[in-house]
């Protein structure tokens, strides 16, 4: 079997799973990223969300070969880092965190989103959490709190 | 356990590919849906798998440049996003890419994989059809360039030889004044169409000197008819919509939708027709 390098959270790993196991199975079983949830397992809820070289993708849907030399971040990696906290924080003030099955997705996709354009318009939010449902919120709430992280983390993005 | 190949290069993968036949694998997107299985168990594919998606030969978007503009050349391993963000993306297409999906898919898929899945519903595919694109194959004997319209045969079939993959997306310049791109669906992200329109023209002194339109999702193939569009090519913009009656009898020849989980056949004749004519009567400007 051949073993598959790439980065984890600015490590670099390797595994020996089989290259056409789903990388979100790689990621909570041998690397115990249990922040990577699966909701629909076909692509559709961004429940998954990680990012793969700096853009969002959703692990229930690339296999584990595909991976070979790209640096990821999960929502583990995101949680430590200031930009993290003013995530984390801006969601909570705005109330956006009901039962939380969507929130490590929603926050990899902030990240994603605040990357690019650290200061996104409503359109812009909705656009970029476009692929992340929340069964919950009514999203209303979520773009509020990305508004809020926005402000807090700004300068850091 | 099935195999899988990453191969060094192209040429490596061509030679994978004539030995095995295997599964050719870009973003996986449609792919591993396909064969999607219990969660913490390989997906349910019993044939070799050969990942293309990091082919360096498959991953650049040539500027083609020719008397009448800039044409491109798509590497068969680009991303929705990287089209994105490329400054000669014709705007019908990229129209077509920001309704496809969501970011995280825009990501990872491949115009050449909503091409090689063939599906009639395959939004990036229809813009294709409107912009004349033609594909680029490679095999064992070297490579060839076909339409669009001509590679895709039915419903999840295409001419691609097993010995075979397609390598670029060739699109000539986008000489085009007017993009008309309009996605039926149940909602914006993540949502497969009803049917959907392509439709672009350039209007120069009140007169259609081109025209192109596609529909998705209303027969076993995406619709597209040089013949209609040689009637209406060349005729005043008045003239056109004197002739919108008979363009529309003819397109319903060639509608023929079916009924599914997403929709109705009738809902979608009578759809499409409404949209040709919106087109046709009010866009041309
Ligand atoms: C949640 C979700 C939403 C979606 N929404 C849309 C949508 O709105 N509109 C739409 O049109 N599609 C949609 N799709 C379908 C899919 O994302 C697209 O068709 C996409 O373009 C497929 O590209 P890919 O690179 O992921 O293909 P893959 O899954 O890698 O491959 C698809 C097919 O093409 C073949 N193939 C790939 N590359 C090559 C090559 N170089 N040579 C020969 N054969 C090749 C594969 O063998 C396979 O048969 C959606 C899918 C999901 C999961
Ligand atoms: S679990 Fe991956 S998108 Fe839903
Ligand atoms: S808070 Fe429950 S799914 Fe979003």
């Amino acid at each position: 079997m051949r073993e598959t390098r790439f980065t984890l959270n600015g490590k670099p790993v390797s595994t020996n799973a089989h290259p056409m196991t789903r990388l979100i199975d790689v990621l909570r079983d041998e690397f115990r990223m249990t922040g990577v949830k699966e909701g629909c397992g076909e692509g559709e809820c961004g429940a998954c969300s990680i990012l793969k070289d700096g853009r969002i993708v959703n692990a229930c849907i690339l296999a584990i070969g595909m991976i070979e030399g790209c640096v990821l971040e999960t929502p583990e990696g995101i949680a430590g880092t200031d930009r993290g906290r003013a995530i984390n924080e801006g969601y909570a003030e705005a109330g956006a965190v009901q039962c939380g099955f969507c929130m490590t997705g929603m926050a990899v996709a902030t990240e994603a989103l605040l990357r690019q354009n650290p200061v996104p318009d409503e359109d812009e939010i909705r656009a970029a959490i476009s692929g992340n449902l929340c069964r919950c919120t009514g999203y209303a709430m979520i773009v509020d709190g990305i508004k809020r992280a926005a402000t807090k983390g700004s300068g850091l993005w | 356990m099935v195999d899988f190949h990453r191969p060094r290069d192209l040429s490596e993968a061509l030679q994978i590919r004539a030995a095995t036949a295997a599964v050719p694998l870009a973003g996986g997107t449609d792919l591993l849906v396909r064969y999607r299985n219990w969660a913490g168990t390989l997906p349910r594919i019993d044939r070799p798998v050969l990942y293309v998606g990091h082919l360096a030969e498959l991953r650049s978007v040539d500027v083609a440049g020719n008397g009448s503009g800039p044409g491109m050349i798509i590497g068969a391993a680009v991303t929705y996003s990287e089209l994105l963000e490329h400054p000669t993306t014709p705007q019908l297409l990229r129209d077509s890419i920001i309704e496809l999906a969501a970011p995280g898919l825009r990501n990872v898929a491949t115009l050449a994989g909503n091409i090689c899945n063939a599906s009639p519903a395959a939004d990036a595919a229809c813009a294709l059809y409107a912009l004349n694109a033609e594909v680029e194959l490679a095999g064992p004997g070297g490579r060839r360039r076909i339409p669009i319209a001509e590679f895709i045969t039915g419903p999840g079939t295409t001419v691609l030889k097993a010995d075979e993959l397609l390598t670029a997306v060739h699109l000539p310049p986008d000489r085009s004044t007017v993009q008309y791109y309009r996605k039926v669906g149940t909602r914006h992200a993540n949502a497969l169409s009803k049917l959907s329109l392509c439709a672009c023209a350039r209007v120069a002194d009140r007169r259609v000197t081109q025209i192109g339109i596609a529909v998705g999702a209303v027969a076993p193939t995406i619709v597209k008819a040089p013949r209609i569009e040689q009637q209406l090519q060349g005729a005043g913009i008045e003239q056109v919509v004197s002739q919108i009656p008979d363009a529309l009898r003819q397109y319903g020849q060639l509608i023929r939708p079916i009924d599914d989980q997403r929709s109705t056949a009738d809902y979608r004749r009578h759809v499409a027709l409404a949209l040709i004519e919106q087109f046709l009567a009010r866009e041309l400007r």
